[in-house]
């Protein structure tokens, strides 16, 4: 082959890098492992973190069941290793299952379109509060206080440079956001108001009337979900404006932190301020039913600086995840999907709350988490909770330094009964010795 | 027709509606282990919250959930099929060795939030990764944070803005080539630059005379894809850094074509501030028809201070996500990153070690031997040596009527997915190959085998170019339609009574 080029030598098909520039010795990197090697290796490094606890994490990173069935589809190489669908009479198989998607995302918050995917629920939520300020030409917005710390803080990030400014609105005893506050500070000049629900603090919020509220000064109502299961039992946020939604609950492991699927669901007649990619149903030139990206004037390859984001390769793959898990749960197995974990949080707080000076935080509904005050700090018990292989609540402290004490706790249809006493036990046995 | 055509034939597909049309009340894919808490009546505890129904959703069994998405499949092109030649899209083998390991138990089941010394596995993997990513660019710090090569871009710009922010003036333009990716202005807007496009030279090259004027004390930035978009290195390129730092600006790189480079150049040593690289691309994270990827971002010690938080750091022995740096820009994204997607990366390099500078050199070798096979019969709009692509056009098939497209959809017959058309920008009527260290010599050949054949059709039998793809289960598709009026999820009420998918 290298005859062929004309070149003399390798080195040569690299002569226009200047001579300085090239690398005169081998990369200092591990020696080359074979499959078996590499396997090894992960299966070390894997023995170096949690296998054998039982973890009451949530805070935004669910874990639920995921059928084999899910990744058996995930793995065929005909959706694993193919491109971006833009070559649409080869890639039909990709752009049916977004177009699916895409309804799935909109019978799921009660909206009319969504997109094919965007990186996350936190870059969802920013990017569904920019899409608010191009809809509204506004620049202010209020944010829940309830709205995931690292969500507010990737919506720092984006806006720092875009003119806008942000006002915080607490939350009340219930946990939900303080709707008299929120009154009080919408203006004229308000583009969204961003809620989370259920919030951080898994407490459901009242998106109707937040809509309303939004609505009287014509600003966007913006509601971001971390927990999609919720959607099975809590009503659907079809008041809002625009919903984010972090599908990582269907069918996606936790994978410290990713990669999940984030996805925007609006209504119809803001599409074309939508970020990110689109399947679309048409006709091919027989009249048969087809599929393609479409609406790509919105896009950075199109449109460039006037783009409606920079976004460009999404989470494709996470977002058929969340297609076939929801196919296969069907209507009747998430709304049983969903109620188990309404259950499994009512008797885990039940549980908690039969310690001596463990009660609940907030009042109002939760759905799988919860907000739990100890009489001692979270971080003490938690070493504690440690020896008997048990990761408990995420101290809400560092983040809410008016919770300290407090910390949330999840379970989910994965928590058994028997890991819920023995979290009580472990806390109780915890509590019974004097700091 | 039968003769010309080698790598493929004409097979049975299996016709498929949506999934929504095939459901039927009851029906149900998954069962859940029964419930071991005393129940809830979810209606008197949620009350106004509760949710009534759930309109829409499918009710199918398991077998109907394998067919469907089988079916589905059926209908894609992947490299699990054979050459992928998009230019600049870098599809390459993913190996599955990679795919196990990120679903291992200890791997796939860990939680952002668990305790770090109960999460010294994944945290040794991004930082073994991170160093690995280092040596390979000889970039001297780096974030893992990024969720794909747009979110790079603007990581990166947002890290130089903080640093000439603390320099006193953040500035207020960024220059990017008329040969880029849409993303580098598009980032750049949201960085909150303006975007000042600039002109290459007739060599498709980074214009230095011309920079020299526009580079002012508004620029923060020069954007460059190195190597270029054309597949060829910017020998000017340390020159261009030096012009860039005398006036206070930064080089950023786009690493998008790292592929050329592994393990025989590193950006650090030429003058690179700042770079991103898309570990599907070069890294070999499966593409998935779209995503995910990630773009972690490298860059020299000055602009170490502004990464995004939470940083990794050493301490006794132990590796910690340091929360606290008082100059960060703050968070990209939540979480850690496509951790699942560092993981197979990481996978990636372990297997090949300095090996990797191997899989360049084939790259290369690959894009170089397609050029000198088919440059005779497309037209190569600049000459300056090629990398790991390759950029014809279709100026000689242009006089029959046949453009860039038209021969893309041709080679959908031939049994292979397209090349990149109608990129970059600078060149009318591209047809930008790369076809990766992947490809064996047998594959190669009846790749160029095929362009030639096509080439000749071209002269000969126009129409049949033009009217391509003829074997794929549908034709072109009315796009035109579909943008203006979009139908973009299945309704119940309009429900085509179309059964044939």
């Amino acid at each position: 082959m290298l005859d062929a080029t004309g070149a003399r030598s390798i080195r040569d098909l690299f002569g226009s890098i200047p001579e300085e520039f090239r690398l005169q010795r081998d990369l200092d990197l591990p020696a080359a492992m074979s499959e078996a090697e590499l396997i090894r290796y992960f299966r070390e490094r894997a023995a170096e973190n949690s296998v054998g606890y039982t973890s009451f994490l949530g805070a935004g990173v669910y874990n639920h069941l995921r059928s084999v069935v899910t990744d058996t589809i995930l793995l065929r190489g005909e959706f694993l290793t193919s491109y971006t669908p833009y070559q649409a009479e080869i890639s039909q198989g990709t752009l049916q299952a977004i177009f699916e998607f895409q309804t799935l995302a909109c019978e799921l918050t009660g909206q009319e379109v969504a997109n094919a995917s965007m990186w996350d629920g936190s870059t969802a939520t920013t990017e569904a509060v920019l899409m608010a300020e191009r809809i509204t030409r506004r620049r202010r917005v209020l944010v829940a206080r309830s709205v995931h710390p690292e969500y507010r803080q990737v919506l720092d990030t984006y806006a720092r440079n875009l003119n806008m400014s942000f006002e915080e609105i607490g939350y009340t005893p219930t946990g939900q956001i303080d709707l008299e506050a929120l009154g009080a500070s919408i203006n004229n000049e308000t583009a969204a108001v961003l809620v989370q629900s259920p919030n951080f603090f898994g407490v459901i919020e009242p998106v109707q009337q937040i809509a309303l509220i939004a609505r009287g000064a014509e600003a966007l109502a913006v509601v971001a979900i971390a927990e999609g299961v919720s959607l099975g039992a809590v009503r659907p946020p079809a008041e809002a404006d625009i919903v984010a939604l972090e599908t990582q609950s269907f069918g996606m492991a936790p994978s410290f932190g990713g990669p999940y699927a984030g996805v925007i669901a609006a209504r119809e007649k803001y599409i074309r301020q939508l970020p990110g990619r689109l399947a679309g149903q048409t006709t091919d030139n027989q009249g048969r039913r087809g599929f393609c990206l479409t609406l790509a004037t919105r896009e950075q390859h199109i449109r460039r600086e006037r783009a409606t984001s920079n976004i460009c390769t999404n989470q494709a793959l996470c977002a058929l995840a969340a297609t076939v898990h929801l196919c296969l749960l069907g209507k009747q197995g998430l709304q049983e999907l969903a109620a188990q974990n309404i259950a499994k949080a009512q008797f885990a707080l039940a549980e908690l709350e039969k310690l001596p000076g463990v009660h609940r935080v907030f009042r109002g509904p939760v759905f799988n988490e919860f907000a739990v005050q100890f009489p001692r700090a979270v971080r003490l018990i938690n070493a504690q909770l440690l020896r008997d292989k048990i990761i408990g609540p995420l101290p809400l402290g560092p983040y809410y330094p008016e919770l300290a004490k407090c910390g949330l706790v999840c379970v989910t249809e994965t928590t058994t009964r028997e890991q819920i006493e023995r979290l009580a036990e472990a806390v109780r046995e915890t509590l019974a010795v004097p700091v | 027709m039968a003769d010309r055509i080698k790598k493929a034939r004409r097979n049975i597909s299996q016709n498929e509606g949506l999934i929504f049309e095939k459901s039927a009340p009851g029906k149900r894919g998954m069962e859940l282990p029964p419930s071991d808490v005393p129940p809830v009546d979810v209606q008197s505890l949620l009350g106004s919250y509760a949710r009534t129904d759930l309109e829409g959703f499918p009710e199918v069994s398991e077998i109907e959930v394998i067919r469907h998405f089988t079916r589905l499949s059926t209908w894609n092109y992947a490299i699990d099929l054979g050459m992928y030649p998009l230019g600049s899209c870098t599809m390459k083998y993913n190996p599955r060795v990679n795919e196990h390991v990120a679903r291992l138990e200890g791997i796939a089941t860990e939680h952002p939030y668990q305790p770090q010394q109960l999460a010294q596995g994944c945290l040794k993997i991004l930082a073994t990764l991170q160093r690995c990513l280092l040596e390979i660019t000889g970039m001297e710090a780096a974030t893992l944070q990024p969720a794909a090569g747009a979110q790079g871009e603007l990581t990166g710009l947002l890290l130089i803005r903080a640093y000439l922010q603390s320099q006193g003036n953040p500035r207020k333009k960024v220059l990017v080539p008329d040969s880029a990716h849409g993303t580098n202005p598009a980032s750049a807007v949201i960085a909150g630059y303006e975007v000042e496009n600039i002109r290459s030279d007739n060599r498709g090259q980074i214009d230095v005379e011309q920079l020299r004027n526009i580079v002012t004390e508004d620029v923060a930035a020069l954007m460059v894809t190195n190597p270029s978009t054309l597949g060829t290195f910017e020998p000017r390129i340390a020159e261009v850094a030096e012009l860039l730092h005398a006036r206070g600006a930064q080089l950023y790189m786009d690493g998008a074509n790292m592929n050329a480079l592994a393990g025989v150049a590193q950006p650090g040593r030429f003058g690179v501030d700042v770079m991103h690289l898309n570990l599907h691309k070069t890294f070999s994270t499966p593409h998935g028809g779209g995503g995910p990827g990630a773009g972690p971002v490298l860059v020299k010690k000055h602009l170490e201070p502004f990464l995004p938080v939470p940083v990794l750091v050493e301490r006794n022995g132990q590796i910690a996500l340091d929360p606290v740096r008082p100059q960060s820009i703050g968070k990209v994204r939540a979480f850690g990153g496509n951790f699942g997607v560092l993981v197979r990366a990481l996978a990636y390099i372990l297997a090949y070690g300095p090996g990797i500078r191997q899989a360049t050199e084939d790259a290369v070798l690959n894009a170089n031997y397609i050029r000198k096979n088919l440059e005779e019969v497309y037209d190569l709009p600049y000459s300056a040596p090629s990398m790991h692509e390759v950029v014809f056009s279709d100026n000689r098939q242009k006089k029959f009527g046949v453009n860039t497209m038209d021969i893309a959809k041709r080679l959908i017959d031939y049994g292979f997915h397209p090349y990149t058309t109608a990129f970059p920008l600078i060149v009318p009527g591209a047809l930008m190959i790369e076809p990766t260290e992947s490809e064996s010599k047998e594959e190669c050949d009846l790749f160029i085998e095929a362009m030639r054949s096509i080439a000749e059709e071209a002269a000969s039998e126009p129409e049949l170019v033009k009217s391509a793809p003829h074997h794929t289960r549908v034709g072109r598709l009315d796009e035109v339609t579909a943008a203006r009026k979009p139908v973009l999820r299945w309704k119940r009420d309009t429900d085509s009574k179309e059964t044939v998918g």
